[in-house]
């Protein structure tokens, strides 16, 4: 009995020390590693939009932790929080996950703009840098004000003023857009609002006609709008429209017989889920895209390969290849980019979201170092600075042909004269109205 | 006084202006309504076994459409398709009856009420787990080109829409008036127990009952799916049934129907012709403010019915 008894405590001491062991070894790992919280919607509502670009942040960090060992050596830690895209679910997502990691959480991807909304001060105070890509407060752009807020490669108000351009490009020069009827279908909440002021400068400089049309959420029945629409005939549909009503609103623009190569989505209403309930009747719909589509990218070739060993169809079930999948791995590749910049100025380790605010915002992405990524298309060289948040605010349009959108122009200027100003005269009430600090971004290294 | 012409004399003259536009508004809000009316059906039948407000109608539309096109999508044709999901619905009926209101018996309305609000999300929850989360296109050929009448763009989709309604509500009212089942209904609505103490098979009631709301949301799913994919967001189809429930009489079938109808007209013409007065996109809260003004002078809806108590 005695001797049993021994045993059981030999057995339970190496036990314990054995665990103790792989306990430091993993809170040694744990210290070397890079976490970033990944706050995504695989359900609810708009889980059909949330779960590719999820798929797509979740895999280009598996690649980079098969394939090069995590950013310069340093393994890459992260988790998922479900937010359902509710904003009160993200806000405790973001309590939960911020101080994860080594030196906590260091860089946050909000994924809605009610979410954003509600982290940017938060986020200033734990100084932790969020990364609001393609939505979001459009102001952030200007960094004097929002030191901890980026939302490149393009905002809002730069992709309606491209939508412009573009209109004016198919009409043969911007000075044939005066006397032209420009219709803006949105969601009616803060995020269909945006585009308005940026559409209504420009209506008073090149003279076309803007017609509003809101669309209350969720949008599943929108047969009085379409009614107003097919009296008013606009010559051109803009449509900021989310979820489901983007479904309805295509089916709704078919039923009417409006002409589809007249009808442009804002880049969250371009994606395969958007066209596809209509089909090929859905033929000649554009849309907005600020990242490649398709699955002509190396960086692709190396997810099929070191995360799905070499199994296409696996990927491709995950949403490989598809506009909001693609858009995925970009924010992530954006991000990693940045980290990887930090490590030029604080060295290959475990970084805090301090040390990555600063490779946010010294961040360069050339055409060569793109083309290292296997990005080259996939999006365009960037580079962020203290003052500029947002890029170069270039997008590009896509077109569904019945099948799959392809990108039928070259990247768009937007148009900086008007967009900037605006931007900037946003943040500036901002910062009065919170009593933030301007930086003088002449001053900063 | 500019104000006072721009809501009381000016949506009038337009109106009077272009009639065809103004028939095409009536046309379109009456194809709404009974789109509406679809759904409406199924919290109805179900308020008329229980008196209970079925808040899990809207996810059972969702889950209906959802194992509809799982099982198109798994090969089965629409003609194999449709009665496996109505074997399914039926298979729901009888858990729920089994698992659920069973236990429930002679409980408070709100018991009942509170337990379908479980259910919703029971509902939800099983049909992203089984079938996923993508938007899935439904087709089972039901025709959807537009046409035009004497300048007004109709739709073969609306029409059809309306034709089925209207078979809808002929067989549930033979099937509620005319059955011994839809008599003891009205029974079970009204006592549990005295329904049971004269011999009504109340489980039996509930599972037929709750087949046939699930047939409806099968009917309604395939409807409303047809125009917008299915995506989870079906299920808040609900919140346009409810103005309608209270606008027709919640135990009424042709309440429904009628409901249905002015509460699409009304939402249709106040959004078009006051709705930008005020910035637009009024008519999600219109029809509340339709059903609301009803209310006041008939609280138990135009055909529902008036429930008087003694003490």
């Amino acid at each position: 009995m005695k001797r049993t008894g021994k045993l059981a405590l030999g057995v339970l001491t190496a036990a314990a020390i054995a665990v103790g062991g792989v306990a430091a070894e993993k809170a040694a790992a744990a210290d070397e590693e890079i976490f970033i919280p990944l706050t995504v919607y695989r359900t609810g509502p708009y889980a059909p939009n949330g779960i590719p670009i999820a798929n797509g942040w979740r895999d280009y960090l598996k690649l980079l932790n098969a394939r090069d060992g995590g950013i310069n050596g340093v393994k890459i830690a992260y988790e998922e929080c479900e937010t359902r895209y509710d904003t009160k679910l993200g806000v405790e997502c973001y309590e939960k996950l911020k101080n994860k990691g080594a030196k906590g959480a260091v860089v946050f991807n909000p994924l809605s703009t009610g979410i954003s909304y509600q982290l940017i001060p938060k986020a200033r105070v734990d100084e932790i840098p969020l990364h609001t890509m393609g939505y979001g407060r459009t102001a952030a752009a200007d960094g004097s004000v929002f030191k901890w807020t980026f939302n490149f490669p393009a905002t809002y108000w730069s992709q309606a003023a491209a939508f412009i351009r573009h209109i004016g490009n198919v009409e043969g020069g911007l000075e044939n857009l005066d006397g032209k009827h420009i219709g803006l279908i949105y969601h009616n909440s803060p995020y269909g609002k945006e585009p308005i002021p940026t559409l209504e400068t420009l209506s008073e400089q090149h003279g076309y006609e803007l017609t509003t049309y809101p669309v209350d959420h969720p949008g599943q029945e929108q047969s009085a709008t379409w009614l107003q629409i097919r009296r008013d005939r606009p010559d051109w549909l803009i449509m900021w429209g989310w979820g489901v009503m983007n479904q309805v609103a295509i089916k709704e623009a078919i039923n009417i017989r409006y002409p589809m190569d007249h009808f442009i989505g804002v880049w969250w209403a371009g994606s395969e889920q958007d066209v596809e309930p209509a089909g090929a009747a859905a033929k000649g719909y554009k849309a907005g895209n600020f990242n490649g589509v398709g699955t002509d990218f190396a960086v692709l070739d190396d997810i099929v390969e070191h995360v799905y060993g070499g199994d296409m169809e696996a990927a491709k079930e995950e949403g490989l290849g598809t506009v909001l999948y693609n858009r995925g791995v970009a924010n992530m590749l954006y991000d990693t980019e940045a980290i990887r910049t930090a490590m030029g100025k604080y060295g290959d380790k475990a970084l805090s979201g301090k040390e990555v605010r600063w490779g946010l915002e010294n961040l360069e992405l050339t055409e060569a170092r793109l083309e290292e990524l296997g990005a080259t298309g996939l999006v365009l060289p960037t580079r962020i600075s203290c003052a500029n948040h947002e890029g170069e605010g270039q997008i590009f349009v896509q077109q569904w042909d019945g099948e799959q959108w392809s990108k039928v122009t070259d990247w768009l200027e937007p148009f900086h004269d008007v967009v900037r100003p605006k931007v900037e005269a946003a943040a500036k009430t901002y910062a009065e109205e919170n009593g933030l600090p301007v930086r003088d971004c002449s001053q900063e290294g | 006084m500019d104000a006072l012409y721009h809501v009381l004399i000016s949506p009038f003259v337009d109106m009077a202006t272009q009639p065809v536009f103004f028939a095409e508004v009536v046309i379109g809000g009456l194809m709404a309504g009974v789109m509406y009316a679809l759904v409406a059906l199924g919290f109805a039948v179900i308020f008329k076994a229980s008196g209970v407000v079925n808040f899990a109608q809207g996810a059972m539309v969702l889950f209906a459409a959802l194992t509809l096109v799982g099982f198109m999508e798994h090969g089965l044709p629409s003609w194999a398709a449709i009665p496996m999901t109505i074997v399914v619905m039926i298979a729901l009926a009888y858990a729920i009856e089994r698992v659920i209101l069973r236990h429930l018996v002679n409980q408070p309305h709100i018991v009942l009420f509170m337990t379908t609000i479980g259910l919703a999300f029971v509902f939800e929850g099983l049909g992203e787990l089984i079938w996923g989360s993508n938007v899935k296109a439904l087709d089972i050929g039901i025709p959807d080109q537009p046409f035009f009448v004497g300048g007004m763009l109709l739709n073969q989709f609306e029409i059809f829409a309306a034709v089925t309604a209207a078979i809808l509500v002929t067989l549930l009212v033979i099937f509620l008036q005319k059955t011994a089942i839809g008599r003891a209904l009205r029974a079970v609505a009204d006592d549990h127990q005295a329904a049971q103490s004269v011999g009504i098979p109340l489980q039996t009631i509930w599972v037929v009952v709750w087949s046939v709301a699930g047939f409806i949301a099968l009917v309604a799913g395939v409807m409303w799916g047809a125009q917008s994919g299915v995506q989870f967001s079906l299920s808040l189809i609900a919140f346009k049934a409810l103005p309608v429930l209270i606008l027709g009489g919640f135990n009424s079938i042709p309440g429904a129907i009628v409901g249905g109808l002015i509460i699409g007209v009304g939402e249709k013409v106040a959004e078009i012709y006051w709705g930008p007065i005020i910035g637009g996109a009024i008519e999600n809260w219109f029809a509340y403010v339709l059903a609301m003004v009803f209310l006041m002078f008939r609280p138990q809806g135009l055909f529902g019915e008036k429930i008087i108590e003694r003490v």
